[in-house]
């Protein structure tokens, strides 16, 4: 069977999810082969095994520690060359994306980002879903000629185990000096949360500007930590430097696609629900009844976020015992 | 300093986008046209850029004809002057074809530095910027919360998955800008009136090169083969807090199992 490339995403020899769910898609179009760039893949083979992988290309080089983006690319490229896969599945980061498009242009190839779901069509092609304008359209597409290069939003695609051999093979490889062209300098790393990723996470909650205040978005941690959940907020609440801009979900920021997304004192404007409408379920708490986040919302409750939130709070608390 | 800003004119964010039955396509005659949100941070860089370290500015946009209003406001805000790559066979370009077209305008117009935003809020696909810099073979210095020029070095402060990283390199390069990395300029009156007569240069396929086949849906690599609205989502309970909104609220997430 023709091989699908999967670039895994990790940290540290930690697989991240979206690599499981780039793998349960991938095997829809072939023998997944995982492309490993970097150190840990010898503590990673158990996992890519359980989720089908068929064989880890393993690229252990620095370049990719030093430079960003350009040396992946470049990668993929060698694989693709060596390989000729069918597809090149990749996380629909903002850097998973950049990668996508370098690799687009050294293969000539059509790239399809931001997939919901990728099926192979009756040519056994891949056939690609889109949720766009804010999840308004589904849009099926494909690439008509060339080697399609898929990005796949993270959280979209549930991930299922299969068993594969997850074959470790060894590849050399050196970047070229023009991927070597902007060097990375340091690495600033988040405060690192407890919590879930944001993108990753299956339950959401987001605090928009009815918490009035950086001292009010508080309780929207504390609702986000009863639920073992990732915190969002709204363009309101990070325009007014109430929380940072890197957990903004909307068109201008982070799209998401949990299981449960909580849209607390937030109104819904068309920015906001671009970045959120496809979450299967959503719950809203907010106080103007009008609300356009109550049209989306499986559940709502009109009311002061300030008294129902503290109130969900202990009742979750409650029911956890 | 040669400073070249990407301008795209997207549709509305308010205003009911709707793809074209056949192409796929977006229908972009049906909607009002804006300046992409995020280009604005781009245009405010550049500017900021050429004031400090001196040089010229130059919006390069390709759209329709339209695209004229949103080139014409960038120009309102300052960059010296444009470039409108227009012609009808670019019509449902994808991005492999539009990074082509973008580069080489680009290289037709010389550059020491591009600045690009982010993404588009229309197609999203946020590819272009890294597109370019493969094509043009200039360092990629994209997602920047911060620029810095000093003499031939430029660094910027890119988002990451679970941070930052410091990113160095040498013009001429390619850099993408986040929203927020700086506060736009409103166009003053006198812009407004000084962007009327500033040049804006047309490009053509031709100019470019390109032949009608290798542009447009023609020559895109990818293909839509059907849409459709997403169905709306069934109404959901909405209740009233009566002191019990929290409880209320408890037992849903109870009864959907996240509890």
């Amino acid at each position: 069977m023709a091989e699908v490339l999967v670039l895994a995403e990790h940290s540290g020899g930690s697989v991240r999810k979206v690599t499981t769910e780039l793998l349960t898609a991938a095997r829809r179009l072939g023998s997944p082969s995982v492309v490993w760039a970097g150190p840990g893949s010898d503590e990673a083979k158990a996992k890519l095994a359980e989720f089908g992988a068929d064989k880890v290309y393993v690229a252990d080089s620095a370049d990719f520690a030093d430079y960003v983006v350009a040396p992946k690319a470049e990668l993929l490229a060698q694989l693709v060359a060596a390989a000729s896969p069918v597809a090149v599945l990749i996380a629909g980061s903002a850097e998973g994306k950049e990668i996508a498009g370098r690799l687009a242009v050294k293969t000539g190839s059509g790239v399809l980002t931001d997939a919901v779901d990728v099926a192979a069509g009756d040519d056994g092609a891949a056939l690609v879903s889109q949720a766009n304008f804010g999840g308004s359209v589904t849009v099926h597409s494909t690439v008509k000629g060339g080697l399609p290069v898929i990005t796949v939003r993270p959280n979209a695609v549930a991930p299922s185990a299969a068993g594969g051999a997850a074959e470790l093979v060894p590849v050399s490889f050196a970047a070229s000096g023009a991927a070597k062209a902007a060097r990375v300098v340091s690495r600033e790393a988040a405060v690192k949360s407890a919590r879930p990723d944001l993108q990753e996470a299956q339950i959401v909650v987001s605090g928009g500007r009815g918490t009035g205040s950086a001292e009010g978005f508080a309780v929207i941690e504390r609702l986000a930590d009863a639920l073992g959940a990732a915190v969002g907020a709204s363009r309101a609440v990070t325009d007014a430097g109430w929380y940072p801009h890197a957990f903004q979900v909307g068109q201008t920021g982070k799209t998401v696609s949990p299981q449960l997304y909580a849209a607390v004192g937030i109104s819904g404007a068309i920015q906001h629900r671009a970045g959120m409408q496809t979450s299967k379920t959503i719950i809203a708490v907010n106080k103007d009844a009008e609300a356009p986040i109550f049209e989306i919302a499986d559940f709502g409750v009109v009311g002061d976020l300030f008294t129902v939130v503290p109130q969900l709070i202990e009742e979750i608390a409650k029911r956890k015992g | 300093m040669n400073i070249v800003v990407l301008v795209k004119q997207v549709p509305d964010t308010e205003s009911e986008r709707r793809l074209t039955p056949g192409s796929g396509t977006l229908d972009r005659a049906a909607v009002d046209g804006v300046i992409n949100e995020l280009d604005e941070f781009a245009i405010e860089e550049g500017l900021r850029i050429a004031e400090a370290h001196g040089g010229e500015v130059t919006i390069l946009s390709v759209g329709p004809a339209r695209a004229a209003e949103s080139i014409r406001k960038a120009l309102s805000m300052g960059a010296d002057a444009a470039v409108h790559v227009l012609d009808d066979g670019l019509a449902g370009s994808d991005a492999l074809v539009t990074s082509a077209v973008l580069a080489l305008a680009l290289q037709s117009v010389g550059f020491d530095l591009v600045i690009a935003g982010s993404e588009s809020t229309d197609a999203r696909t946020g590819v272009i910027p890294a597109m370019l810099a493969e094509r043009l073979g200039v360092p990629q210095l994209t997602l920047a919360s911060k620029v810095d020029i000093d003499g031939p070095a430029v660094t910027v402060r890119r988002m990451s998955d679970d941070g930052y990283d410091v990113i160095t390199a040498s013009l001429p390069a390619v850099i993408s800008v986040l929203e927020k990395i700086n506060e736009p300029r409103y166009p003053s009156f006198k812009g407004i009136m000084a962007a009327k007569k500033k040049p804006v240069r047309i490009l053509t396929l031709a100019d470019l090169g390109l032949s009608a086949e290798a542009a447009g849906l023609a020559g895109s690599a990818t293909q839509v083969t059907d849409f459709a609205a997403r169905p709306p989502r069934a109404a959901g309970v909405i209740v009233k807090d009566e002191g019990d909104g929290g409880v209320k609220a408890a037992a849903f997430l109870a009864e959907r199992k996240f509890l």
